[in-house]
């Protein structure tokens, strides 16, 4: 026990630097990957069919070339043509585009599942695309689409660790060089312990979004502080209502008979 | 105010309208019935370009609003101007479909702010008063999930009121609500028929309603109109069998 401490301790330091190599790929890996899978969701939902074409063949192809190759693509091929990123750099963008291109179908089924009749609406007031996308159905979409992008953001986690294969100092690279100086059980299970913390994180944050998104659609009851906020705004409003009311109702003698509402 | 000109429409291989005219003068508020499948929600849905016109022309105020006559050949109208003329045209689902996203009187200011440029305090003081005459001013701040039927479809008709429509389409507006909320939002629309002079055209069962506010009554059969009449005469001695036996069936 004394030696699974001693070993602890003496690689803590190194676990931790791996670990923030690791939390540095996924964050960095899923702020790419939003994006790419918001562009290439609302491409594939274009009126014009090149664009939507063109968002349907970038798909297929991330998806269906191996995240190693296009790792090593990145990493190898590029500097041969001139381009030369740093590790971090390249481990991030291959994350990004890969895991973008799953993310665009989820963004696209869901902006799909949106109700017709709540399109239909935007038409009847003549909403422009662009205040329909916005204002009416992305919010909607928006809580539908929460656990698909968890999951994935999950897969990206794990995804990472692939990242040794271009030199990055990850947490699998670290824990298995752990493993060679130490024992085989402990190492992994260190390595294991991380990840699912890492992982219990991110899909927390998600699951709060989740339910954040939901209330706004009033799908789920809202916060003590929500309704406090709520029931404020419905005063005032209803103070507005009275403004438009007669005004003439400074009788209490209070010199404010022009406030702003 | 509203002309059709050998209108057609088809649902791939099955026609719903074929070669369909008829025209509705400013002001006046015509009700359109008929069995299912013949074709009267269809009007309305095309009038509000939520279908696309297979044949024929539609006329708002004179201009055509999806395809034109350029040369001698019919075609489509470019998005700008169609957008400029359906902007004259507000339309009530059967679904309600407000914003699930928005509290009430946002569903309301969200259009004339983001469409027709109102400042947010104007857009926020003509809400509050649709709200009033809707009867729902308390509810302003209120999530739409937690209205009754009733209720959104009442604020539904305050929302297509916000824009100012010089005609408005009423979809079965009813249709999807209990029995005992239907009155509140008839009584609402009775109002806005007496104290507006918007056209309207409406697609109800409610023949109630229809004898209150329209001028003329359309019966639809197989996408022709088998007849029309005054409301009065309509319902009480219409001309052929079919209508007879549509009226017998739904009263």
């Amino acid at each position: 026990m004394t030696d699974f401490l001693d070993t602890l301790t003496a690689a803590a330091p190194r676990l931790w630097e791996a670990t923030l190599v690791t939390l540095q790929l996924s964050v960095g890996g899923a702020a790419v990957a939003f994006v790419v899978a918001v562009l290439l969701g609302l491409a594939s939902l274009s009126g014009v069919a090149l664009v939507r074409g063109t968002s349907r063949v970038v798909v297929e192809f991330f998806r269906g070339t191996s995240l190693v190759v296009q790792l090593f693509w990145l990493f190898f091929v590029l500097p041969q043509l001139g381009v030369d990123l740093p590790s971090m750099t390249t481990g991030i963008l291959a994350l990004g585009l890969n895991y973008g291109a799953y993310g665009s179908e989820v963004v696209r089924g869901s902006i799909n599942a949106v109700p017709k009749g709540q399109w239909e609406t935007t038409v009847a007031l003549s909403m422009s695309p662009v205040t329909t996308m916005r204002r009416v159905i992305w919010p909607q979409a928006w809580a539908l689409m929460l656990p698909g992008l968890n999951n994935l953001l999950i897969m990206l986690i794990k995804g990472s660790a692939l990242a040794g294969f271009i030199f990055l100092q990850d947490l699998t690279f670290v824990t298995d060089q752990l493993r060679r100086t130490t024992d085989t059980f402990v190492a992994f299970g260190i390595g294991m312990v991380i990840y699912y913390l890492i992982a219990l994180g991110a899909s927390g944050v998600l699951r709060w979004l989740e339910r954040r998104a939901q209330r706004r659609l009033g799908l789920a009851p809202p916060t003590r502080r929500e309704r406090i906020r709520q029931n404020a705004e419905t005063a005032r409003l209803q103070g507005t209502g009275a403004v438009g009311a007669p005004a003439g109702g400074g009788a209490a003698g209070a010199p404010t008979g022009g406030g702003a509402p | 105010m509203i002309r059709f000109e050998d209108v057609v429409k088809k649902f791939g291989d099955t026609t719903v309208l074929e070669g369909l005219s008829f025209a509705v003068e400013r002001g006046e508020r015509v009700t359109l019935i008929g069995p299912s499948g013949s074709g009267k929600t269809t009007i309305l849905r095309l009038l509000m370009t939520l279908e696309h016109l297979t044949d024929g022309f539609i006329y708002v105020d004179g201009d055509p609003l999806t395809h034109e006559l350029r040369g001698g050949k019919r075609v489509e109208r470019r998005p700008k101007d169609v957008t400029r003329i359906r902007r004259r045209i507000g339309m009530v689902f059967q679904q309600f479909n407000l914003f699930p996203n928005m509290t009430v009187i946002d569903n309301i200011t969200e259009a004339p702010v983001h469409v027709l440029g109102q400042s947010r305090e104007e857009a926020r003081q003509r809400a509050h008063a649709l709200l009033d005459q809707v009867g729902l001013k308390h509810r302003a701040g209120a999530h739409p999930m937690e209205l009754s039927g009733g209720q959104q479809q009442r604020v539904a008709i305050a929302r297509a009121l916000a824009m100012d429509p010089e005609v408005l389409l009423l979809d079965e507006v009813t249709s999807a609500l209990d029995p005992e909320l239907v009155n509140d939002v008839l009584e609402v629309l009775r109002e806005v028929a007496r104290t507006t002079d918007i056209t309207m055209l409406i697609v109800t069962h409610e023949m109630q309603f229809a004898r209150d506010v329209s001028n003329r009554v359309l019966m639809f059969d197989h996408g022709h109109i088998l007849e029309e009449a005054a409301p009065d005469v309509m319902f009480t001695s219409p001309e052929h069998e079919r209508t007879r036996q549509f009226l017998q069936a739904i009263l």
